[in-house]
């Protein structure tokens, strides 16, 4: 058992719905008792989609428990071929049903239904929802796909975006971009937009582009085994990454890679312009699924000059690729579902950027800190009516606009301390960025940055009033080194001294 | 004193057939209840034992909520709890140990059953009596189910405040109990209204506090403010609690039909009361009219939701001039909706429980001008070129008494008038 309010991943059927409703002609009966249908509103709501999601729910209620259930659950299935005529069903069980132990595989199996029916295995006591959506992939796939002959151009499948991503609309474009300007051909994309008999097709491709490991790369691995379909192991988020999958796809397909960024890309220019200059050793804190966190780890080191100092992941599958990673970047790797731990992680880092996901985005709002969504979970307001990928060229462009942009309202903060003497915009009266308006509310609250960490010292007063002095974005790292300092030499009162004493050690 | 007594409507909706449905529902379950609940009672916290589902579900349904250190949680059950029923109450004492040091300012827990926790049978009514024993008297555990398989949306409430009427203390004195979360400002407007009227003591359940002090007994007479408290009104009559009957409290005629069963049972005459709630009668009539223009000659259907439905179908056919062409609900009792079934006219379909397929077919044939109905339907029907409203706005928003009849009756010309402004 554990208590918790907030969760980065739904259960594993989220998963399979996600599935579900990124596909045409696809339609998914789930044994359920009422209430679980609140998933439908993540799709309209969120995502604003202007459909509902195929998904059949049973609705099982108290009176129902006992023999009716599989009844129910037959019923369900029987009325949504007659109604929907899907070309193939997903069978499968949430939380409760699983418990239950109605079979869904077998209770469909003795129906006798003229499409291909998939059942799920979906272990909701154990598994989360990219597991969901990785297994109901690989089983559609392993259902549906057969050999066929491969297309006489060469081409490729498109696999791994689905309902509810981080972004995935505008990568999908944006990496058939990059493949047509290499003259490779988009067999299928799946399972966003793809139909059952589109599945049946994969096989014609001459090798697969694994866009998120995370919700098919158990599907890829499959492909390699029973139909030789090589894949490709980088993913096109940022300038390296894209210019390593370029060339990692131009040996797939047996071509030559072009010579050159195309003039569209601006990050590379952007990031030397002098303008970019203070970005330089900019401390930042990385947390998301571990596909968006490795990948934006390279960016903010290598192509934006940021500094990492903290590499983290919720999603456990991908625990040791992200390890690796985060030794790359000489910092521990986090990987938790704990909101809670990675708010402590944050605050003894004390970055002064955060790239996160939604929660992050709220950590970073009660600390202070900067913040850039880089990662599902997200709020409606990351699936923008704009064109906005994170992959490829645009989307290098798309994501220096989005971090820089943040940090950039930190700096018009640090020039309006300069001018904190004055009546406007001494501390008390807030500031024009609702991030330090929240910090200055939540002053006393548990999370505050700048509460004193060793209640052991004394700030003399003048000391104090030199720390004010201090950009607030680093003033909560600088009372905890100036403590710290402090206590290693057993020094009980902080001068402005001692702060300056402080300031130079930590320099080194 | 024409207006006070709600006229009665010939032929009414009393005796009306029900459609009755079951299928698929696209319904929210109890344990949403906890996101307004945990509000109202400021120093409770609602511990759910369930999945990641509820967890998630919870998540979606409070939004941004869930930053603000919200006082609910849900303990979620893993592989290991399944094992061995020992465990699990070991586990939940440790979870909840851990909770009470994290939040010493907690003076009332509520164990939240799931559709997990009951299918696995977890007795959450011992593990309260067990924990209300351990952290008595500073804390008081309770147990109540928000499941999917037992409760419906608001049905959540209901559960939570039928779990606290066994143990409010008996009182023999004449007072009007108040039951219903409302939002403060509502009810502070409207037990002044009681005051004024010279209805006292008046006392509300659920109570702001554990401290302050709620009682029942044989003379106290109980108002329904929301009509899905179904068994909350089972649990007060057996402590000797009298129901009144009364329409709900939506709309200037709602709202005099409610204070005016009040005033009744307090003796308060027709002069007094007239004199008490003409200025804020009339303003009422006058918010609704204005919107009313826009709504008059409108037809509407309801999907099931809240039960708020037949209440609100009432208030706009009579006093915004609408059509309520079939008003859902997940379950009707008859006995609490009489009077309200009294006022809608007669020639409204009602339908109770749902087949969500079906139900949307008949909404597609009678083509509505506005379809009330949940998130996951909204949008879906917007793209058919239905204009909706989304139905759980109205629990979260304060529509209740005189002041707010002029919000209530905006919340549903509002799309209305989106769709003709935009030139899309």
């Amino acid at each position: 058992m554990k208590l918790t309010v907030w969760t980065y991943e739904g259960p594993p059927h989220v998963g399979a719905i996600r599935v579900a409703t990124a596909m045409e002609g696809m339609h998914l009966v789930l044994h359920s008792p009422q209430g679980d249908s609140y998933a439908d509103l993540l799709f309209t709501m969120i995502e604003r989609r202007d459909r509902r999601p195929p998904v059949t729910y049973t609705t099982f209620q108290a009176r129902d428990l006992g023999t009716d259930t599989a009844e129910l659950f037959q019923s369900a299935c029987r009325e949504s071929y007659e109604r929907f005529r899907p070309e193939a069903l997903l069978v499968g069980a949430s939380c409760t049903a699983e418990l239950i132990q109605d079979d869904p595989g077998g209770l469909t199996e003795a129906m006798d239904l003229p499409i291909p029916v998939i059942p799920l295995e979906l272990p909701s006591y154990q598994r989360k929802e990219c597991f969901g959506a990785d297994e109901t992939f690989f089983q559609i796939v392993r259902k549906l796909a057969k050999p066929v002959p491969r297309s006489e151009r060469v081409s490729c499948n498109i696999l791994g975006p689905t309902a509810l991503g981080f972004r995935h609309r505008d990568d999908v474009t944006e990496v058939e971009r990059l493949l047509a300007d290499l003259g490779i051909e988009v067999n299928v994309v799946a399972p966003l937009g793809a139909s059952p008999s589109d599945i049946t097709q994969l096989g014609a491709a001459h090798f697969n582009v694994l866009l998120y490991p995370e919700t098919a790369e158990t599907a890829c691995r499959w492909l390699e085994r029973d139909l030789g379909q090589p894949w490709t192991r980088v993913v096109p988020i940022g300038v390296g990454a894209t210019r390593d999958f370029v060339a990692e796809v131009a040996a797939l397909a047996g071509i030559a890679a072009p010579a050159g960024d195309p003039s569209n890309l601006r990050l590379p220019w952007w990031s030397r312009s002098v303008d970019s200059t203070y970005l330089t050793g900019k401390r930042v804190f990385i947390f998301g699924d571990a596909t968006h966190a490795m990948a934006a780890a390279r960016i903010a080191r290598d192509e934006i000059g940021f500094e990492v100092v903290g590499l983290g992941c919720y999603n456990r599958e991908f625990a040791r690729p992200l390890r690796k990673a985060a030794a790359g970047y000489g910092v521990e790797a986090l990987v938790t579902d704990d909101y809670l731990e990675v708010e402590a992680a944050i605050a003894r880092a004390q970055p002064e950027l955060i790239l996160g996901t939604q929660m992050e985005r709220h950590i970073g709002k009660r600390l202070g800190i900067p913040c850039a969504v880089i990662s599902a979970p997200v709020h409606v307001q990351d699936f923008p009516a704009r064109y906005s990928p994170q992959m490829g060229w645009e989307g290098a462009n798309v994501i220096f606009d989005t971090w820089v942009h943040p940090l950039l309202m930190g700096l018009e903060e640090h020039l309006l301390h300069m001018f904190r003497e004055d009546f406007e915009f001494h501390d008390a009266a807030g500031a024009s960025h609702h991030a330090n308006t929240r910090a200055a509310e939540g002053a006393g609250a548990t999370a505050n940055p700048e509460a004193p960490a060793d209640t052991n010292v004394i700030w003399l007063e003048e000391a104090e009033r030199e720390l004010k002095k201090v950009p607030f974005f680093v003033r909560g790292k600088a009372r905890r080194n100036t403590e710290r300092f402090a206590s290693d030499l057993g020094i009980s009162t902080i001068t402005v001294e001692t702060l300056y004493e402080a300031k130079a050690h930590y320099a080194r | 004193m024409t207006q006070a007594t709600p006229l009665l409507q010939s032929p009414g909706c009393r005796s009306v057939e029900v459609l009755h449905e079951r299928g698929q529902h696209e319904v929210f379950c109890g344990l949403t209840g906890i996101i307004w609940l945990h509000r109202k009672m400021q120093d409770a916290f609602f511990l759910v034992v369930g999945s990641r589902t509820c967890a998630h579900l919870l998540q979606s349904a409070a939004g941004v909520m869930i930053f603000a250190e919200p006082r609910f949680g849900t303990a979620i059950l893993e592989e290991g709890d399944l094992a061995g029923m020992g465990d699990l109450n070991d586990a939940l004492d440790r979870e909840v140990a851990q909770l009470m040091d994290r939040r010493p300012d907690i003076r009332q827990l509520f164990l939240v059953g799931s559709c997990p926790s009951e299918v696995i049978k977890f007795d959450l009514e011992r593990a309260a009596q067990r924990l209300s024993a351990r952290l008595a008297p500073r804390v008081r555990v309770l147990s109540f189910s928000g499941s999917g398989l037992e409760t419906t949306f608001t049905e959540g409430e209901d559960a939570c405040l039928a779990a606290m009427v066994p143990v409010l203390e008996t009182s023999d004195e004449r007072q009007l109990l108040v039951a219903g979360a409302l939002p403060d400002v509502v009810e502070d407007q409207l037990t002044g209204l009681l005051a004024d009227l010279g209805v006292a003591p008046v006392r509300v359940l659920p109570a702001r506090r554990a401290g302050d002090a709620v009682t029942v007994g044989p003379n106290t007479v109980v108002l329904l403010a929301q009509p899905f408290l179904n068994t909350t009104a089972d649990a007060l009559a057996r402590r000797g609690a009298t129901i009144l009957e009364s329409p709900f409290p939506f709309g200037e005629e709602g709202t005099t039909g409610w204070l005016w069963a009040a005033a009744q049972a307090f003796g308060v005459s027709a002069e007094h009361f007239e004199a008490v709630t003409a200025p804020a009668r009339a303003r009422a009539r006058r918010a609704v009219l204005a919107r009313a223009e826009e709504l008059a000659g409108k037809r509407v259907f309801f999907l099931p939701d809240s039960q708020l439905e037949i209440p609100l179908a009432r208030f706009l056919s009579r006093e915004c001039g609408m059509t309520a062409i079939e008003v859902g609900v997940p379950y009707l009792n008859r006995r609490i909706m009489a009077s309200e079934l009294d006022l809608l006219p007669g020639g409204t379909r009602l339908a109770e429980g749902q087949d969500v397929e079906r139900q949307l077919d008949r909404v597609r044939d009678d083509a509505p001008d506005l379809t009330v109905c949940g998130l996951g339907l909204a949008n879906p029907l917007e793209a058919e070129g239905l204009a909706t409203k989304w139905a759980i706005e109205l629990v979260f928003t304060p529509v209740h008494g005189y002041e707010q009849a002029g919000d209530l009756a905006e919340l549903f010309a509002r799309p209305l008038r989106r769709r003709r402004r935009l030139a899309l």
